[in-house]
């Protein structure tokens, strides 16, 4: 009855082949793994300079407040494709020479240790303040307050937001390709050209960032709530 | 700066008070909250504190554990002045620094427990001592284990405070804070969250600190059985200055000020 939407003179290029699926998928698992490099480096970026933004953002010191606060508005406010192409076009001029992993995951880390650390804060702000007098009446330094009290206990309502973000990196890390990282869009950009078929490639791509993507928000919450166990909350 | 010529730079004598508020004033903004206030509590003794409401009552705890600065005056420590300390040979606000080192003297429970819940009881009472006084930690869970025994706890040493009762966090609270072996202790409504069934449990523990240990103790309460039973002195507050004071006997049986008169006889019919 709707055949003729499948007439070859509507869809003349609609021919998946699957030999040559086959055929291109271990180059796109090897990109696969590529992407997932970038994707956990840059978020190991983050996590750690979002924390340290976060704290710098709290500290007694009124400029270290301001910069920092203004830098993250800065970049926050910015497209991430934009810092990659400063970082690695402009970053020479400055003595700056990084190759473009280097570069891919430092831009990415920086980008999203602005959102990390608003994720922190939220989690570093809902720890009641009298944890705080808690640990003045135990004579703890502030460094030691943050460390085995505030932080332990910032994180797991941070978590959620912690693993949105990460899926938001995985999900950003295509834009590395404008530099020449063999991520997984790269990749297929490089088998189109070779072959004019971008059909297969494509839609693997696409596949294979929906089947990473998916699971990731049940894991999450599962290690939310391994982690609240664990700190007994 | 506050001409602070008129303040010694340490107490000292036989009889020197373990705590005393000289001329201590607070203000939040233009709210005095307390007026030159002077209070001198011995070593060993056990003063309680009660009034209504926005007396000031808590904010005297607060300044001693240095939760919050004064605004004027001096609050001496075992002879040696907390909120000041000797530049040259003047007194100047204390630094960071100098709180540090003063305020080991001094051990707090608050009305809302504050127990550190990613932490069991024994790691509660384990956290002070490992990570201030740097006792290894074979040797803080000697003495948790013991202070946990004396506040009856010692059962539920694994336990997080999410799993406690309120009697029961309050008393792991009170090992928190000796574990530090603290010479003052102070009590901030320690009672008031607590409910009725179990007051009883942390009002014992109290008890036996004040017959078995030589602590000096202040404690702000609404518990005015309790404060006549335990104390060797009651302080009435009113608008931020001491009302009246006295043995609890003499205040409790026969006010002299119509204030405290008219405070414990409208406490009374509450209950």
């Amino acid at each position: 009855m709707l055949s003729w939407l499948f007439e070859d003179e509507w869809f003349p290029k609609f021919d998946w082949r699957w030999d040559y699926a086959w055929e291109i998928l271990p180059r796109l698992l090897e990109a696969t793994l590529n992407t997932l490099i970038a994707a956990a480096g840059g978020y190991a970026i983050a996590l750690v300079l979002g924390l340290v933004f976060a704290l710098a953002q709290r500290s007694q010191n009124k400029i270290l407040t301001f910069v920092v606060r203004e830098f993250v508005e800065f970049v926050r406010s910015t497209p991430l494709l934009l810092q990659i192409f400063f970082l690695f076009y402009v970053g020479p001029q400055f003595g700056i020479t990084l190759s473009p992993w280097a570069t891919g995951m430092i831009a990415i880390g920086l980008h999203y240790s602005c959102y990390l650390s608003e994720v922190y804060r939220g989690g570093l702000d809902s720890v009641p303040k009298g944890q705080w007098e808690a640990a003045t009446a135990l004579n703890m330094t502030t460094a030691q307050t943050y460390r085995r009290l505030i932080i332990p206990q910032a994180i797991p309502p941070a978590i959620p937001g912690m693993g949105n973000y990460l899926v938001g990196i995985f999900k950003d890390t295509p834009m590395l390709s404008v530099i020449g990282v063999a991520e997984l869009i790269h990749t297929a950009n490089a088998i189109g050209s070779e072959t004019w078929r971008y059909l297969e490639a494509y839609t693997m791509v696409g596949l294979i960032f929906l089947a990473l993507s998916l699971p990731a928000a049940a894991l999450i919450r599962a290690f939310e709530g391994l982690v609240r166990r664990k700190l007994g909350m | 700066m506050e001409d602070m010529s008129g303040f010694p730079q340490e107490i000292t004598g036989k009889d020197k008070p373990m705590v005393s508020f000289r001329k201590v004033r607070k203000a939040y903004g233009s709210l005095l909250v307390l007026d030159d206030l002077d209070l001198d509590v011995s070593a060993g003794e056990m003063v309680s504190i009660i009034g209504p409401s926005g007396s000031g009552k808590t904010t005297v705890l607060r300044m001693l554990m240095t939760l919050e600065e004064i605004n004027g005056g001096a609050i001496y420590v075992d002879g040696k002045p907390l909120t000041h300390m000797i530049q040259g040979d003047k007194l100047v606000p204390a630094s960071e620094k100098h709180l540090r080192n003063r305020r080991s003297d001094i051990g707090m429970c608050f009305q809302h427990f504050n127990l550190f819940p990613h932490m069991t009881a024994i790691q509660n009472c384990m956290e002070g001592p490992v990570q201030v006084l740097g006792l290894s930690k074979e040797e803080a869970r000697d003495r948790g284990e013991e202070l946990l025994e004396l506040v009856g706890m010692a059962d539920k040493r694994d336990q997080h405070p999410s799993r406690l009762s309120g009697g029961q966090q309050q008393r792991v609270a009170i090992a928190r804070a000796l574990a530090m072996r603290p010479k003052v202790m102070l009590f901030d409504e320690v009672t008031s969250a607590l409910d009725p069934e179990v007051i009883g449990e942390v009002t014992n523990v109290i008890r036996k600190l004040v017959a078995e240990h030589n602590l000096t103790m202040l404690m702000v309460t609404h518990q005015m059985g309790f404060a006549r039973d335990i104390s060797d002195r009651v302080c009435f507050f009113y608008d931020g200055k001491i009302e009246e004071q006295g043995p609890p006997v003499e205040l409790f049986g026969n006010p002299q000020r119509e204030r405290t008169q008219q405070f414990l006889s409208a406490v009374k019919e509450a209950v």
